[in-house]
């Protein structure tokens, strides 16, 4: 492994974009002189002062400012300092935002950073997943990088769309996840997944960061001669059934993981998919795991046991190996 | 003025007759103040993010009626093509954000308006001005919406009417300060009152707020006190407002205030106010007609698409 981060390439992206387009800037809370909570705008403000921008605590007026400047032709980056506090702006997304196009056919694009997921120690309020509330609502883009080069890319991708992006960043990710090069060397568009393991005895669907709890379960099995094939959705919205239905032909066999609360949410909506699309492809029940349904709970002992882990995925795949 | 009023009076009937699908709203006696903050926006050059008791403004802004009339009568040649109804349209290109039914959620819009245009060097003589009411005073997103454009400064003239209902809830439990105007202090913004039954006064009030914010005076509060003179929608006979309340100088119409003012004054004749109804009555016929022969969203036609960038659709 390398030393590019993930939190660099959000960095770098921003940085880049902001040098090539006039007309993105970057607007949130404390982004400025201090470069943002986990410092992904750091030193941007010194080359690009008067792009980018410290808000106020006001998530809702953000997105209304961002949907504003974006009919303006411009487009914004609105760095949530946690996705959790994105519900403050829930109305501001879903019903400005997402229903902005359909009603007036003037498209709106922004970018909202949403850094998601837990790490230990972080509790209820600043741990969630939020892809699943924004990818019900028609209008929106929720894209989830699970790798360095995905996130420089999908980011420059979302802020070159022309519709509201909800980029979710996993914060366990930003200094744990490394690599050699920051822009890799396979790019994909937005809405297209990637295998990124190959194998034949069961599928293992995943995004963000239990991509990679999937792939050292998947090694771990390896061990005892099961190939688990590995892919990573990239965005959960649009939802590459495609690439996933292929990989179930090949397997027979389908696990879905989420680190979302269980109700309903991604995991819920690929297998859906899988069933009623490729029922006759599968040998098995498909399969979910996710978060437990309780609030992410602080103490690391319990949010190891919360959120699905490597022993749990694996325990996971056995039993659909078996069934 | 006289158009809107005149427009809104067709609407209500056509509403009555089941002639418009879904809600209609009107602002009888808010025209006044309405009419005098669009009286002071330039089309294509500020921004006016009207309200549902708007169409005084937004006619005066510069809005055709033929938009009103295509988006209540479900004409397809509508801003948006049947897809949204009623007060809901706009024009966001040429500075008419189209409205969302949550309460005080355009005030942001407009101000995100307004510091886009300070980015792009384009902010210079501009005005952004967002319609609200005493209930939208209680949300959230009015708050935040103001205090974000009053830390940057923006030209942002929010014109409260204060119109001693929400819906059906009354002002004393909707707010406990004395005066909403008050709140202007809490804000850092400039705060002005008028009597908006009061059309000169208004126009003389508001049309200030505007220069001010024009010329760099930051954001402006203007609470105009007033009854609305209808129910919420149409549908709504407003019996719970008291018979003292509209026998109240709040009560009065700011139309017949107007035009007594007007004719007082000697700045108009009663011939020309006759003749202005009756053009307003002859342009309301025209762009009902037109709309009411136009054709209806097909769903067979609509493409249904959600999203801008074409790639994005699933095909599920």
């Amino acid at each position: 492994m390398g030393e590019v981060t993930y939190i660099d390439a959000i960095r770098e992206a921003q940085h880049d974009v902001l040098q090539d387009d006039e007309r993105v800037f970057i607007y949130g809370q404390d982004v400025g002189n201090f470069g943002g909570a986990f410092k992904a705008t750091k030193g941007l403000k010194e080359l690009f002062p008067d792009r980018v921008l410290d808000s106020p605590i006001s998530e809702d007026a953000m997105i209304g400012m961002a949907v504003g400047a974006a009919i303006e032709g411009m487009r914004p980056i609105i760095e949530m300092q946690f996705a959790d506090f994105s519900s403050v702006a829930f109305n501001q997304i879903v019903n400005q935002a997402a229903t902005h196009f359909f009603r007036t056919g003037v498209p709106i694009p922004i970018t909202v950073r949403l850094p998601s997921g837990g790490t230990p120690g972080s509790g209820p309020f600043h741990s969630q997943m939020m892809e699943s509330i924004y990818a019900y609502y028609p209008g929106l883009v929720i894209v989830t990088p699970a790798t360095v080069a995905d996130a420089y890319w999908m980011l420059v991708d979302s802020i070159a769309l022309d519709d509201p992006v909800l980029y979710c960043e996993h914060k366990f990710l930003y200094r744990w996840l490394k690599a050699d090069s920051m822009k890799g060397d396979d790019r994909l568009p937005i809405g297209q997944a990637r295998i990124v393991r190959a194998g034949k005895h069961a599928t293992v669907v995943a995004y963000s960061a239990m991509v990679h709890e999937a792939l050292r379960a998947a090694d771990s099995l390896s061990e005892e001669g099961w190939e688990i094939e590995v892919v990573d959705l990239r965005s959960v919205k649009p939802l590459d059934t495609d690439t996933v239905i292929a990989s179930v032909a090949r397997t027979g066999r389908l696990l879905a993981v989420g680190e979302a609360f269980p109700w309903g949410g991604v995991t819920a909506e690929v297998v859906s998919r899988v069933a009623s699309e490729g029922f006759h492809l599968l040998d098995a029940p498909p399969q979910r795991l996710n978060a437990r349904d309780t609030p992410v709970p602080y103490h690391p002992n319990l949010w190891e046991a919360h959120r699905p882990t490597l022993e749990s995925i694996s325990a996971a795949i056995r039993n659909l190996l078996r069934l | 003025m006289i158009t809107a009023r005149t427009l809104e009076s067709k609407l209500a009937s056509l509403y009555k007759a089941g002639k418009i699908v879904g809600g209609v709203y009107i602002g009888p006696g808010q025209e006044a103040i309405s009419a005098s903050l669009g009286s002071c926006l330039t089309w294509g050059h500020d921004v006016f993010a009207a309200l549902i008791r708007d169409q005084g403004g937004r006619t005066a802004f510069g809005e055709p009626m033929l938009d009103a009339t295509r988006s209540y009568l479900g004409s397809v040649k509508g801003l948006s093509r049947g897809r949204d109804g009623n007060i809901h349209r706009g024009d966001p290109k040429a500075g008419l954000p189209a409205m969302i039914s949550h309460l005080g959620a355009m005030i942001s819009v407009v101000s995100g308006m307004l510091l886009a245009r300070r980015l792009q060097g384009k902010l210079e003589g501009v005005v952004g001005a967002a319609s609200v009411g005493d209930g939208a005073t209680s949300t959230g997103a009015f708050h935040e919406g103001l205090n974000v454009a009053a830390v940057e400064k923006l030209p942002l003239v929010l014109l409260l009417a204060n119109n001693q209902f929400a819906y059906s809830t009354p002002t004393e439990r909707q707010f406990a300060c004395a005066n909403l105007v008050d709140r202007a202090i809490g804000y850092g913004v400039e705060g002005h009152e008028v009597d908006g039954t009061d059309l000169l006064a208004s126009l003389k009030v508001i049309s200030e707020a505007v220069e001010r914010a024009r010329e760099g005076g930051g954001p402006q509060l203007v609470v105009a006190n007033l009854l609305r003179l209808s129910g919420h929608g149409e549908h709504d006979d407003a019996s719970y407002v008291p018979e003292a309340l509209k026998n109240s100088p709040l009560g009065r119409d700011c139309m017949t205030v107007g035009e007594n003012q007007l004719l007082e004054a000697g700045m108009i004749t009663t011939d020309e106010l006759a003749s202005w109804k009756s053009e307003a009555a002859e342009e309301v016929q025209a762009a009902v007609a037109t709309a009411q022969q136009e054709p209806s969203p097909d769903p067979y036609q609509d493409d249904w698409r959600v999203f801008s960038s074409p790639e994005l659709s699933e095909h599920h």
